[in-house]
């Protein structure tokens, strides 16, 4: 079994193949992203799954999370073992988010364990400003 | 300064809840406060450093990009002869934030109306793109911190050695991940030799903003 963490997400996955593999189900859980005739969806965007390579990311019930991820371009980076892999977020996609001007949401805990989001705060102009100990 | 139009959100970029606790507890701060272990936002808003601000409007559109809030770059101003910043440095300083600080009480009462907010193209333009390296960078960082909540505190620290590489621009992820002084401040020799070798380069990029030295 292999951790996966994402940015918000970990759960727990089989692997074999080269791939990361677990069940349309879950990846729709953890990721996200849906398995549809169209291909792999989030939302309404879709990107579908080359014709020709349709075992590299489908099998049965199981998806390949490894293979999608670099199929969208995005870091795959994982422990020295191969117990843990990080499914990462691409520079572009970050970067054309910054520039839609829409603010990226998150939620973090306050220092009393409760979780904030910035979408709490619609209809406020919200000062977010960041700090450190070190 | 808070009201029902305006919200500070305060984000602790620490690793360690516990090292920021005590900052919070003596500032007693009546904003919010939160804390970022896995600096999710340094990826999200490609921030490099602290402190960092962004200006985000009622419909969740920023008005103005990460930039160093009321923060100047005088740290090779530093006089060893008198133990601090020379005095011309110190007064930029605070210029800056005092400048900083009345743009965000103008923007807190007047918003969108403010001067000190961009329009779309200029707040485009203000946006600092990140490259591949620096988001993969972002994904070893979360995975050196799981290995150190973790107990793995070897392969956490050759993580974090792969990360300052990825992204030696960041000084969230070198000062986060390297060793820290009895104060628990990140500014011992190795902070100093970076800083050093910037050049012409700036620790504290300055902000753009009408009245800022």
């Amino acid at each position: 079994m292999v951790t996966v963490l994402t940015n918000t997400s970990e759960f727990e996955c089989d692997e074999s193949e080269g791939g990361l593999w677990t069940s349309a189900q879950e990846m729709s859980s953890q990721l996200d992203w849906a398995l549809k005739p169209e291909g792999f969806c989030q939302g309404d965007t879709c990107v579908p799954i080359p014709s020709d390579r349709v075992n590299e990311f489908v099998q049965d019930d199981k998806v390949n999370l490894s293979a999608f991820w670099q199929h969208l371009g995005r870091p795959i980076v994982s422990s020295t073992g191969g117990d843990i892999t990080v499914l990462g977020e691409s520079a572009g996609e970050r970067n054309d988010a910054l520039l839609s001007l829409s603010a990226p949401d998150f939620t973090l805990p306050d220092f009393n364990g409760k979780l904030h989001s910035l979408t709490d705060f619609r209809r406020q102009r919200v000062l977010l400003i960041t700090w450190a100990s070190w | 300064m808070q009201d029902q139009d305006f919200q500070i959100v305060s984000v602790a970029m620490d690793s360690d809840i516990e090292a920021a606790r005590p900052w919070v507890e003596e500032a007693s701060p009546t904003y919010i406060t939160l804390v970022d272990q896995n600096h999710l936002l340094s990826s999200l808003y490609n921030m490099v450093n602290v402190p960092q601000a962004v200006w985000i409007d009622e419909s969740g559109t920023i008005v103005r990009p990460t930039e160093t809030g009321g923060s100047i770059d005088i740290l090779r101003e530093f006089d060893p002869e008198i133990g601090g910043f020379k005095p011309e440095a110190q007064e930029r300083a605070q210029a800056a934030k005092a400048t900083y600080l009345e743009a965000v009480k103008d923007w807190a009462v007047n918003g969108s109306s403010s001067r000190f907010t961009f329009n779309a193209q200029e707040a485009r333009a203000h946006v600092e793109t990140m490259d591949d390296n620096a988001a993969e960078a972002h994904a070893w960082f979360r995975l050196g911190q799981h290995l150190m909540n973790h107990g793995r505190q070897e392969e956490a620290d050759a993580v974090f050695q792969f990360c300052r590489e990825k992204h030696p621009n960041s000084w969230n992820i070198f000062r986060q991940t390297t060793e820290k002084m009895e104060t628990g401040i990140a500014a011992g020799e190795g902070f100093w030799n970076k800083v050093m070798a910037l050049g012409e380069k700036a620790y504290y990029k300055r902000v753009d903003m009408d009245g800022m030295p």
